[in-house]
């Protein structure tokens, strides 16, 4: 029996590269034995990947895409689907769980440089993969044409609105309607469950790969490729497989329950990851008197508001999301990690760190001249960490980082 | 002889990929043009009639055109003589940065000396502006002459629909194409020369 079994492995083998590929991606693939945890949240993030495709598929069945049912088909889903209120929950959670890590992923990346030579090319996948979130975030949010969806939709679609010229026109090509109709929400659906996610995947293969060809970082940032053993594998790397996969089943196991008790206890968040307003059908005629982005958005809404000039606001908006991708270049440090690096670049990107949270606030609640004065100086703290970069760390004293992990 | 080759190669290669470049706009044409507002939306989104001789003075009131709201404005006596109250507050007084469809014929902005018809939909992000006639100081102007504001982002704009300076909306509330006929009003159809 086992001798068919290793028949047809070989006869599979002999046609498509899979010991090849396991050994060359996993179990030979060198990673650096010490690590800590922020070095965990891109697996999470792969995770509620697989979460979000699997109850997606779930909700596109009992799901209607028209103005008149789409939301009465989500209050279906929760009443009379058996466990609809379950996979609902599951993905609204896990639009809220997929920010949360790729933040903090992202954080990783900014406190131990992961984007530094030669990773300029994982941080930019990365950094589009966010960008095609927000997106995905985004249209998602209108689906169930609450009053929150349309009102939302409204705001953001009215942005492009502020590119001159062509704005308005543009605004009606989106919508293809005169307001945001079930041939908006349809076509938003579309775009929702087959092109972006087919957009996610290829960049989540692209970042992989990417990844695969440097080789990952430590938070130290000592190039573990400088002492190898007589085979050529790095002295201060552990193979991929079993050791990081193991190890990384531990964070998951935690995320999970984490995750579950979000689920089942809090999915609203309070308000926060689903909004009250939205459990109100859309309502072309009538503005909700408060209306806010859910959390993972409201840093850049708080900067949209900071700005009293309709263009300005989105320049400023776009500017500071297209800033992270040059990061790679505005670290002129000669180290990667913040352990070694200066006092200045501590200073800049712990304020970073409070002014993005600050910000994040700002975005969620009304607008008072205290909150928009504070919007204003976050914002500017903000632009001044990436600005600034190639300065505080040139000019900085950095520490000698150790020869070996 | 190799190089000859070569720049025959070039050259063709060359013609080829231009043709097959110029094949992408067609290509892509159906796919651009299909997201455009199909027929049926555009006829639905024809225009709406209503009788506005029942409003009272100082009353405001909202019709869906589009499934937009509209702002429509019985103006009384005295807000028609105080229509240049916050005239000095004003933005663009004479909507000279949008196009204004019936600039100049009143002060009120449409074509009727008594109405006032705009867009209910803020220019800044779209949100609803509310409507407070009260001339009264208010929490987001102290010294407010009466108008729309809008809970959003507080854009401020005054009885017709004029913008304030320094407020986050960018241009006045536009007069959407109406026309009355006694005392039916029209929106969405010119009807003509008035």
């Amino acid at each position: 029996m086992s001798e068919m079994v290793g028949r047809l492995f070989n006869w599979v083998n002999d046609r498509l590269p899979v010991a090849n590929t396991f050994e060359r991606h996993l179990s030979k693939h060198p990673v650096p034995s010490k690590v800590n945890f922020w070095y965990l949240f891109g697996a999470l993030a792969s995770v509620v990947l697989i979460i979000q495709i699997v109850s997606g598929i779930w909700l596109i069945m009992p799901y209607s895409n028209t103005e008149e049912e789409a939301f009465a088909s989500i209050e279906y889903i929760m009443r009379d689907v058996d466990y609809g209120w379950v996979i609902r929950y599951m993905h609204t959670t896990g639009a809220s769980m997929f920010f949360a890590v790729v933040y903090l992923h992202m954080f990783r990346g900014l406190l131990y440089g992961s984007y530094q030579k030669p990773k300029e090319l994982v941080w930019i996948f990365g950094c589009t993969i966010y960008l095609a979130m927000m997106a995905e975030g985004f249209l998602g949010y209108v689906l169930p044409y609450g009053q929150m969806s349309y009102w939302g939709a409204q705001v953001i679609i009215s942005l492009f609105g502020a590119i001159p010229y062509i704005g308005e026109s543009l605004e009606l090509w989106i919508r293809g309607d005169y307001y945001i109709s079930g041939i908006t929400v349809s076509r938003f659906f579309a775009l929702h469950v087959v092109a972006l996610p087919l957009v996610l995947i290829a960049l989540v293969f692209l970042h992989l790969v990417a990844l695969h060809e440097v080789g990952a970082g430590n938070p130290e940032g000592v190039d573990i490729e400088e002492h190898l053993d007589e085979d050529g594998v790095p002295l201060d790397s552990v193979p991929f497989f079993p050791y990081k996969v193991l190890n990384a089943l531990v964070g998951i196991g935690v995320f999970m329950t984490v995750f579950a008790i979000i689920m089942f206890f809090f999915p609203e968040g309070g308000g926060y990851f689903i909004e009250m307003a939205n459990f109100e059908e859309a309502n072309p005629l009538v503005t909700p008197e408060h209306i806010a982005p859910v959390w993972y958005y409201s840093p850049y809404y708080a900067m949209l508001r900071a700005v009293p000039d309709k263009l300005g606001g989105l320049i400023v908006m776009g500017s500071a999301v297209a800033i992270l991708f040059v990061v790679p270049w505005l670290d002129k440090s000669k180290v990667a990690s913040i352990r070694y690096k200066g006092i200045y670049s501590k200073v800049a990107l712990a304020m970073f760190g409070i002014s993005f949270i600050t910000l994040g606030y700002l975005g969620t609640v009304g607008v008072t001249e205290v909150r928009k004065t504070m919007s204003v100086i976050c914002t500017i703290i903000y632009f001044a960490f990436f600005l600034l970069m190639p300065i505080y760390t040139k000019y900085e004293k950095t520490l000698e980082v150790p020869k070996r992990l | 002889m190799q190089e000859k080759d070569n720049t025959r190669r070039k050259v063709l290669i060359g013609l080829t990929s231009a043709v097959g470049l110029s094949g992408i706009p067609f290509a892509a044409t159906p796919f651009i043009a299909a997201w455009n507002p199909s027929a049926k939306a555009k006829a639905a989104g024809a225009s709406v009639k209503l009788d506005v001789s029942k409003m009272q003075y100082g009353q405001q009131i909202q019709v869906a055109w589009r499934k937009q709201p509209v702002f429509i404005i019985r103006h009384t006596q005295e807000s028609l003589q105080n229509i240049d109250a916050a005239l000095p507050k004003l933005a663009d007084p004479n909507s000279d940065q949008i196009e204004e469809p019936y600039k100049g014929m009143n002060p009120t902005r449409s074509k009727s000396s008594e109405y006032t018809v705009i867009a209910g939909v803020c220019t800044h992000l779209g949100c609803s502006p509310k409507y407070h006639p009260e001339v009264e100081p208010k929490p987001w102007d102290a010294s407010w002459a009466g108008g729309f504001f809008c809970p959003c982002h507080g854009s401020m704009f005054d009885m017709v629909g004029r913008v304030y300076k320094g407020v986050p909306a960018p241009t006045n509330l536009p007069v959407p194409p109406h026309f009355f006929k006694g005392s039916i009003l029209t929106i969405g159809e010119d009807g003509g020369t008035a």
